[in-house]
């Protein structure tokens, strides 16, 4: 199917972009629109206006700070993926994100913000314990999403960047998909001492390895979703060791 | 609408654009390149795949707006299929008239299709992952093809068509 007609911005900084998205609350921002513009295509998605943010050059950018990488919200993810000074843990689980062709315009940013309860990123950003900083303030990973495909963000705020710590010690990824490039049916994320899945609940959920109560779905019931998660981390660990 | 230019094929492009009109779209009916081919339109089965500023893209979760100011190749531009765009006459994963790339020549070889719905998107992947990684093994050239659908050929003459194509391009 075709998109439902929209209006289209292309702002060339973060001021013109928030200033357009206050002004009409049925507008949409639009990153690398691997999500969005499928969902706009099944007219699920039909917003009144797109406030493209390719345009803006402060978004995208990967530097260090500190202990901090510190990645702009719309950094493709394909470059975090070849960034030498991305964390083993993060260009580990982006080689699982979609196809070279969505992570090339994919970003960083929007998968965090798309929040899909099976996306690896997000259940990363909690396993590195990173913040999410937007216009107004600083969200922790853990409090960043908060049900499927819902996060803290507010109308007309925008994710700027993310700050991954540097976490030390072993780090690994694990995953089980249906096929490769799909979304994890279970993922597992071990940065440290911290151990994230993603799967298993409408959020990414840090995990102490005790009773878990998975939501199960068609392909996968609770229980198959149970044993690949303590599959996955067991597998984990054991790379990482 | 919006006025956009890019540049498609080494041939700029200058047209007046409704915001919602998709990339796949704006080349296939505005350009009337008609190699890049259009199936799932939500993402999943990679035939519409194009180069995008040099990365793959599909080009049906891109809007033809964001590819303002872009430099785009399709699979016309394998065989050196530019020169003969202007009449829409160059269809088909083949392309234009000139000689064939050396992974369409594999897959011709290979039987990489039969339908061959699928097999622009596939060439324009393979390319750009031949050029990053030049002696792939078996295992990654399926990975990659993780993302593209084909329902003829079950893969297989497809992955021995990239292997070979990789040999002849390293040659």
């Amino acid at each position: 199917m075709k998109p439902a007609p929209f209006d289209y911005h292309r702002p060339g900084t973060l001021d013109e972009a928030l200033a357009l998205l206050a002004a009409d609350p049925d507008a949409k921002p639009l990153a690398g629109g691997q999500s969005l513009v499928p969902m706009l295509n099944f007219r699920l998605a039909r917003p009144s206006a797109l406030v493209d943010l390719g345009g803006i050059g402060e978004l995208a950018g990967i530097r260090v700070e500190g202990d901090a990488l510190v990645v702009g919200a719309m950094t493709r993810q394909w470059d975090l993926e070849h960034a030498d000074e991305a964390p083993a843990l993060l260009r580990e689980a982006l080689a699982h994100v979609g196809h070279t062709s969505t992570r090339c315009r994919g970003t960083v940013g929007g998968s965090l913000v798309h929040a899909d309860p099976t996306a690896e990123l997000p259940v990363c950003a909690l396993a590195l314990g990173a913040e999410l900083v937007t216009d107004r303030r600083t969200i922790p990973a853990g409090e960043f999403f908060q049900a499927v495909f819902t996060t803290a963000l507010e109308p007309g705020e925008l994710l700027v960047e993310v700050r991954f710590p540097r976490v030390d010690g072993p780090s690994a990824f694990e995953e089980h998909a249906h096929r490769h490039g799909d979304f994890a049916v279970v993922c597992a994320a071990l940065a440290g001492d911290r151990l994230a899945l993603g799967g298993v609940g409408p959020t990414p959920i840090l995990w102490d390895g005790g009773d878990l109560d998975p939501i199960g779905d068609l392909f996968a019931p609770a229980g198959y979703k149970e044993q690949l998660a303590r599959t996955l981390a067991e597998r984990a660990r054991r790379r990482a060791a | 609408m919006i006025e956009i230019a890019t540049t498609v094929n080494g041939r700029r492009y200058e047209r007046r654009v409704e915001p919602r009109l998709l990339l796949s779209d704006f080349i296939r009916h505005e350009l009337h390149l008609y190699g890049t081919h259009v199936g799932c339109e939500h993402g999943v089965c990679g035939a519409c795949t194009v180069l995008l500023d040099g990365r793959p893209a599909r080009s049906c979760l891109t809007l033809a707006v964001q590819a303002d100011g872009a430099e785009i190749e399709t699979v016309e531009s394998l065989a050196g299929g530019a020169e003969a765009a202007p009449g829409g006459e160059t269809g088909g994963a083949f392309g234009g008239l000139g000689a064939l790339h050396p992974l369409q020549q594999a897959f011709h070889e290979h039987f990489g299709l039969q339908c061959g719905f699928c097999t622009p998107g596939i060439l324009i992947t393979a390319r750009f992952f031949l050029e990053r990684n030049p002696s792939p093994t078996e295992e990654e050239v399926r990975a990659e093809l993780a993302g593209h659908l084909c329902r003829c050929t079950g893969y297989a003459p497809i992955v021995d068509a990239i292997l070979a194509a990789a040999d002849a391009l390293r040659a």
